[in-house]
């Protein structure tokens, strides 16, 4: 027991001995986390709006007066050919283009049918869809105002069947994008650190040369893998909770759910990450491929966990493959925790999936570490 | 110049001589780009909803089948009450509820009017609007079926055009990111880490007394880097190109052009970090945990600079990765060429620079 404690002494004080490590371990993650959670959001507005007016009736005019008012769109410009609005899209200064037909209130009144043409800048195929919608909900009510007018007008409406929506958003009425993002990018961060920390660790050792030194001591397998475990664990355990004052403080995120099963989640799954690290730097020789490794599965699971994309959208088999994913468990956890209160039968399936991750990793890390070089 | 192609060819030996690390530093881009390019999509598919059918009649059987056959969603679960809706939510089995009010068809018919609530797991915002709206959608469509026994008048019908995507595929959007990322992180950090691992194992002292002047040096590490990232941009390239059809509807010449650009002024900025960093954990460190977030969060890559507040907008002007997908886009969709670019291009010049000034002014080129 006394080795043990040792060895994480020995730890800690490599630690906080670097001075140039600590703010990086313990400000970096934090200060990201109070910037890139606001970054974060898919919402689509300050949309840049332009038309192309052939008509100059009083009508296209109060179309687009309709796109003024409307507080997605920013009417940047308005171009006198259609041509001069395409090259303006090129260069990336507007986003949508509404062209009004020569002849446009005419039609209308004439033919009953009048056409639009509307160009949207589709790159971002997300956001172009979601522009669409609003475009189509300005265009549908502009009609409906102009055709209970148009028709009272001709005298006579026949009432049609309607439907009525009214969407209600559980949890998060006013589709905060804080209250999804800063869950999740608190899972990150502590897991980065965790990562990366316990995946340089005992490469260093071995490429300092200190390991040897520690084989040929009476340390023992397991006393030396906990020793080295153990220190990280608390630095993620610290981080989170630094994280979860901000969130409450300064992002005023709801806690809905338990505090303890939070943290109790948390532990088995640094385990995981910490599992992962230890392996990593058992097979590797240098810190450099260490790392290399480390980013490499660290950009897979950030990108693969459901945190910015969700993983229902994804193909089959890259779904089966987010279930070797720790930090999906992570976040979804967290999420259904803190944002829904979920207790521990709702998570169960995550926790003891973790459980499972945890012990195989740690099972191979300590496998993979041998005490003869 | 003799002596400074023998330390080059030291430093590829250095780099050829590690199988490991070569190959994880073409084989990681990728199966990144691979997998990213079919994984990752912000469209939503198949979601998973329950219906609450107070009525059961033939128009909401009729609803839920136009809303269970489009492909947005898939009808998991039909409940019966109110209150086992938030289990539902919290177990997080289900996205949202479709809640129909009772007597549906018999209000439509008698009072011209029903209503749907549409309750949604708001914990992802977008997600949840997304439902809303595609809910909505169908639902207005349906309506307009109904009604077709009205006189249809005055119709205004917008004819919209996708420019650069028609398909909308998530792919345009992502390729430029993940290749953007992969260049800026892998040339970052090899430079930092191979600069300070000569500081930290001694060696950079013997390269310093030795007659190659310190600029040679830092230049000669940086040398073999160039190369392997431009092949890995040229893979990448290939990739976008031949699996996920990516058009390059500008000049390709131009696109090369700009890869070295980046590739250099990521380059740059590792040689920064590493004057900063005397140890190679602290220049990992500072490349990985101080890089990989704010590039795929605030470059464009997933989420929309324009939407951000306007600090953020402002802090994202001195990522160089926003720049570079910028550009990239440019070229690969929209097919404009220098004419449209030389803005983007000329920061990106600035930045190098800048990084190059600083790490010169910061370079020790004296033993402590």
């Amino acid at each position: 027991m006394n080795t043990i404690r040792y060895i994480i002494q020995k730890e800690f004080k490599q630690i906080f001995r670097n001075k140039a490590m600590l703010p990086i371990i313990f400000a970096m993650p934090m200060i990201q986390l109070i910037i890139l959670a606001n970054a974060a959001t898919f919402e689509v507005k300050n949309i840049k709006f332009s038309y192309v007016d052939h008509d100059k009736t009083s009508f296209a005019r109060e179309l687009v007066d309709k796109f003024n008012a409307s507080t997605y769109f920013d009417v940047v410009s308005n171009f006198s050919s259609a041509k001069a609005a395409k090259l303006a899209m090129q260069a990336g200064k507007v986003d949508v283009i509404l062209e009004i037909p020569p002849y446009f209130e005419r039609n209308l009144l004439k033919d009953k049918k009048a056409n639009l043409s509307v160009t949207i800048n589709a790159i971002d195929g997300a956001a172009a869809g979601v522009e669409n919608v609003y475009i189509n909900q300005i265009v549908q009510q502009f009609n409906q105002n102009a055709k209970i007018k148009l028709m009272l007008a001709d005298g006579g409406v026949a009432k049609a069947q309607k439907i009525t929506t009214i969407p209600s958003f559980w949890y998060n009425e006013t589709l905060n994008y804080k209250t999804f993002m800063v869950p999740g990018i608190l899972v990150l961060l502590v897991t980065m650190i965790t990562l990366f920390l316990s995946g340089m660790n005992i490469v260093r050792e071995k490429e300092i040369g200190t390991l040897e030194q520690i084989n040929v001591t009476p340390i023992k397998k397991y006393q030396f893998i906990i020793g080295k475990l153990f220190p990280f664990l608390i630095l993620g355990l610290v981080l989170l909770t630094v994280g979860l004052v901000i969130a409450k403080l300064l992002f005023q995120i709801p806690i809905v759910g338990s505090i303890t099963l939070m943290y109790g989640y948390t532990i088995v799954y640094i385990l995981v990450i910490l599992g992962i690290g230890l392996f990593i730097s058992n097979f590797t020789d240098t810190q450099q491929q260490a790392m290399f490794i480390a980013w490499f599965f660290m950009v897979i699971f950030i990108l693969m966990s459901g945190l910015f994309t969700p993983v229902e959208s994804m193909p089959k088999w890259a779904q089966i493959l987010t279930e070797f994913n720790p930090i999906k468990y992570f976040v979804q956890v967290m999420r259904m925790v803190m944002l829904k209160g979920a207790g521990l039968q709702d998570i169960y399936p995550q926790i003891f999936k973790t459980l499972v991750y945890a012990l195989v990793m740690n099972g191979l890390a300590a496998w993979s570490y041998k005490k003869v070089t | 110049m003799k002596r400074f192609i023998g330390f080059i060819r030291k430093e590829f030996y250095h780099i050829l001589r590690d199988r490991r690390s070569l190959f994880i530093l073409f084989g990681m881009p990728i199966v990144q780009v691979m997998l990213f390019g079919f994984a990752i999509t912000n469209e939503i598919n198949n979601v998973d909803i329950a219906v609450l059918d107070h009525s059961k009649d033939a128009t909401t059987k009729e609803i839920i089948n136009k809303i269970s056959s489009s492909k947005y969603f898939s009808v998991k679960q039909f409940i019966n009450n109110e209150a086992t809706i938030e289990k539902a939510f919290e177990k997080g089995e289900i996205k949202a509820v479709l809640n129909f009010e009772p007597d549906f068809s018999k209000k439509l018919v008698a009072e011209k009017q029903a209503t749907v609530q549409i309750l949604t797991d708001a914990t992802d915002p977008n997600t949840a609007n997304t439902i809303s709206n595609y809910t909505s959608a169908i639902l207005q469509k349906y309506q307009q079926d109904l009604n077709t026994d009205v006189r249809i008048q005055y119709q205004i019908a917008p004819q919209t055009r996708m420019a650069y995507n028609p398909e909308l595929k998530s792919v345009f959007m992502f390729v430029p990111g993940v290749m953007t990322i992969i260049l800026m992180l892998v040339s970052a950090m090899m430079t930092s880490i191979s600069i300070t691992r000569e500081k930290e194992m001694g060696t950079m002292e013997i390269l310093l007394v030795s007659p190659l002047k310190p600029f040679q040096v830092i230049i000669g590490k940086v040398v073999p880097y160039v190369f392997l990232s431009v092949i890995n941009a040229i893979i990448i390239i290939l990739l976008s190109i031949f699996v996920f059809k990516m058009p390059v509807q500008g000049s390709l010449f131009l696109l090369g052009v700009e890869s070295i650009l980046f590739i250099i002024n990521a380059l740059s900025l590792g040689i920064l970090i590493s004057t900063v960093s005397a140890t190679q954990q602290t220049a990992m460190m500072v490349s990985l945990m101080g890089l990989m977030l704010p590039v795929i969060l605030l470059s464009g890559f997933i989420f929309p600079i324009s939407s951000m507040p306007l600090p953020l907008q402002a802090i994202s002007n001195i990522i160089p990765a926003k720049w570079f997908i910028i550009v990239l886009k440019g070229i690969m969709l929209k097919g404009v060429g220098l004419a449209y670019l030389w803005k983007e291009s000329l920061i990106l010049v600035g930045m190098t620079l800048f990084f190059i000034a600083v790490s010169v002014k910061k370079y020790k080129i004296r033993l402590e």
